[in-house]
């Protein structure tokens, strides 16, 4: 059979499809956005009907993929490691109810942080959780992986976390497929309590979580997604999680001359663990991410001969490379010429033409006149006037927290407490720090950059288009300062004086500047003409 | 047969066309290929770039070692430097000469093109004008950037011919037609100017 050219997102798109989804729950977010576009765009979600379109947050989006699986069909739900904060009490609890149909949370961590705030990693959020987790190190194992996590949510009826990170997200290499699987029929949970979280029922489900976890080391023992190579050397034995063991195959060509662990399934299987750390001397443990294999195996006084993160073996954050498991390997590395001094640094930038920009030059232009105050933002494309020329932005810190930021220092008496946000990001989490907001009448001046798309991750449908100005009202909003106008550099004066007489207003404002992303706009004609 | 290979350039430029002429090319034929390319933040106008490795044996890691690069092919002369810690002893440089001025510290070009020429196994392509030579439109260039690198990619030549036909298929025979002469005139340039 003919391979298919893959990236690692869309061959969990596609294992997820063959493995009988009934539908994708997600919220755009780097590196995992391209999951759910792969299942929109794919022939089956058309002639199947499955759901595929966003969600506004990675909460509501799990929170009715378990919906789809408390009636029995399976069901994916995508999203990149910070929306996993988002949906995370939804995440634990699921974890206590467990799952009917099959359910698979997607979780694209983001180490070396390319489009990220942190490099948390997500395998902790299944320790938390006491879940299974799947770790794929290839594109053929991400499809497959995909398709194992939805039986081992049926098997175990509980929802299964499949961790993937940057880099194998994003890398495209040819991938078999196996014949699809049928969708599930509907059947609904038997036990009405199951989904009940009462605390006589929640004792009692939790209870049986706990029960299953010596089970899930034995399934992970056995499961194809684990393995143990003999190595001819057993002065070191080496563990290597996900996409690190390419890393490990590269620096030996194929044929590790130690024994190694190669882990995609958690909790660890702790057979193949002990067989390991019986026969070696030292254990060497490349993950990707946290040293969280590293700690558990060295325990907290340090006393296991364990290397790796935590010892200076490998860089302690950041994302792994061959070159850095090659030097942990004691192998010789090589490096060509250095970069000449004449080369600059190309940091990415607002579009020319982009409607941020004519916001933050009037924002600039009128915050020169109040030297006190400050510019609380949010997540996207906007968060670049945080870099020259703009310098325009005090704060990003996650999803929603440039208007509950701006309410918190105007509360402490910081004047004036201006906030700029997209209106994909305020659909998301903005709308409820707006309520705190008109609740206490506080004194702020919201921006919502309004350019109709979820425009960083790729020009995505923002789910409040058409109905910002709606939802503002609906929140309380007074109509008086709920102000609409469009950024271009001819009404530039005009910006400038509605931000100077909203900041002198001493109650809740919002000013909606409103342009269509002119990435979004250009590719939708593209689209049309095709 | 092995390359491995960094595509450079700006976000916006375009360089996953020519990984996708690549990729075509290795799965028809069945080679092995990994491409890991950049996504989100810096593609809005930053540095970007794509590992690309075609080998006829398993291939392990998605990213290239420090220098271990067989070939460096860049559509902005400036990116083309960036990656030279990854280019082997005797690797080659094939970068396009046209600058992305983007930014308000961008070298100075006569600078640029010295260090550029100083290198011992470069090619530096007027992927503009060749475009407009050979398929009558500037927009081929990237085309003409993956056929002056031709030469250092250890496949044949009529492998990219047929990622070309494969690629630029559903846009019909005339746009096709343009493509194979901006990869022509690409390899012949890169045959004449390292000759």
């Amino acid at each position: 059979m003919r391979k298919q050219l893959l990236l690692g997102v869309e061959a969990i798109a596609r294992g997820a499809i063959d493995a009988g989804i009934s539908g994708v729950y997600a919220y755009p977010g780097t590196p995992s956005t391209e999951i759910t576009e792969y299942i929109q765009e794919a022939p089956e979600t058309a002639d199947r009907g499955l759901h595929s379109q966003w969600s506004a947050n990675e909460k509501t989006a799990m929170e009715a993929a378990a919906g789809m699986s408390y009636a029995g069909k399976r069901a994916l739900v995508c999203m990149k490691h910070v929306g996993m904060n988002v949906a995370a009490d939804c995440f634990m609890n699921i974890a206590v109810t467990g799952v009917n149909g099959g359910m698979v949370i997607v979780a694209a961590d983001d180490p070396g942080m390319h489009s990220s705030q942190n490099e948390q990693d997500s395998r902790v959020y299944g320790k938390f959780a006491l879940l299974p987790v799947v770790e794929p190190a290839d594109q053929q194992e991400a499809y497959d992986m995909t398709r194992h996590a939805f039986d081992l949510s049926e098997r175990w009826e509980l929802p299964v976390l499949l961790r993937v990170t940057t880099r194998l997200a994003h890398s495209r290499a040819g991938v078999t497929t196996r014949p699809p699987v049928a969708e599930n029929a509907p059947r609904y949970p038997t036990d009405r309590r199951q989904f009940v979280l009462l605390p006589v029922n929640a004792r009692a489900r939790y209870r049986s979580l706990l029960q299953k976890q010596p089970a899930l080391e034995v399934d992970a023992a056995g499961s194809p997604c684990n393995r143990y190579i003999e190595g001819a050397d057993p002065a070191l034995g080496i563990i290597a999680c996900g996409i690190a063991y390419n890393y490990l195959m590269e620096a030996f060509n194929g044929h590790s001359p130690h024994p190694v662990v190669k882990v995609g399934q958690y909790p660890m299987p702790r057979d193949l663990v002990e067989r390991l750390a019986a026969r070696c001397r030292k254990l060497l443990v490349l993950e990707e991410g946290y040293p969280v294999i590293e700690e558990l195996l060295r325990g907290y006084l340090g006393k296991e001969p364990v290397s790796g993160r935590l010892d200076g073996t490998l860089p302690r954050d950041g994302e792994l490379n061959p070159d850095h498991v090659a030097k942990a390997l004691g192998l010789p590395t090589r490096q060509g010429m250095p970069i000449p001094d004449i080369v600059m640094p190309r940091p990415p930038a607002l579009c020319v033409g982009c409607s941020h920009r004519d916001v933050y030059k009037a924002l600039n232009e009128v915050m020169t006149e109040f030297p006190g105050g400050r510019v609380f933002s949010d997540i996207g494309c906007y968060t670049l006037g945080a870099l020259p020329p703009f310098l325009s932005i005090d704060s990003t810190v996650d999803m929603g927290a440039s208007i509950t930021m701006a309410k918190g220092a105007a509360d402490a008496g910081l004047s004036p407490a201006v906030c700029v946000i997209g209106d994909s990001t305020f659909a998301h989490s903005g709308m409820t720090g707006l309520l705190d907001c008109v609740t206490e009448n506080a004194p702020v001046t919201i921006i919502i950059s309004d350019n109709e798309s979820v425009s960083m991750t790729g020009g995505q449908d923002s789910a409040a288009t058409g109905r910002l100005e709606a939802i503002c009202r609906g929140i309380g909003v007074s109509p008086e300062h709920l102000k609409v106008l469009m950024p271009v550099p001819k009404n530039h004066d005009e910006l400038c004086r509605v931000i100077r007489d909203e900041i002198a207003f001493p109650g809740v404002s919002v000013i909606i500047p409103r342009r269509p992303c002119i990435q979004k706009a250009a590719r939708d004609k593209k689209k049309s003409k095709k | 047969m092995k390359t491995d290979m960094i595509l450079a350039g700006v976000g916006g430029q375009g360089i996953l066309s020519i990984a996708a002429v690549l990729g075509s090319a290795a799965v028809t034929n069945n080679l092995y290929m990994k491409q890991a390319e950049t996504h989100g933040m810096s593609q809005r106008g930053g540095d970007v770039q794509s590992h690309l490795r075609l080998s006829d044996r398993p291939i392990y890691s998605d990213l290239i070692a420090l220098g271990t690069a067989d070939l460096i092919l860049s559509v902005e002369p400036m990116e083309a430097l960036r990656y030279l810690p990854y280019l082997k002893d005797n690797g080659h440089v094939v970068t396009s000469s046209a600058p992305m001025v983007n930014i308000p510290d961008y070298p100075d070009e006569e600078r640029l093109m010295t260090v550029l020429r100083s290198l011992p196994r470069r090619v530096i392509v007027d992927a503009d004008a060749l475009s407009r030579e050979s398929a009558g439109t500037p927009i081929a260039g990237n085309v003409v950037m993956l056929g002056a690198a031709s030469p250092f990619i250890d496949i044949p030549f009529e492998f990219l011919e047929r990622g070309i036909e494969d690629i630029f298929a559903r846009k019909g025979d005339k746009v096709v037609e343009s493509n194979l002469k901006a990869l022509r005139a690409g390899r012949d340039f890169a045959h004449q100017s390292s000759r």
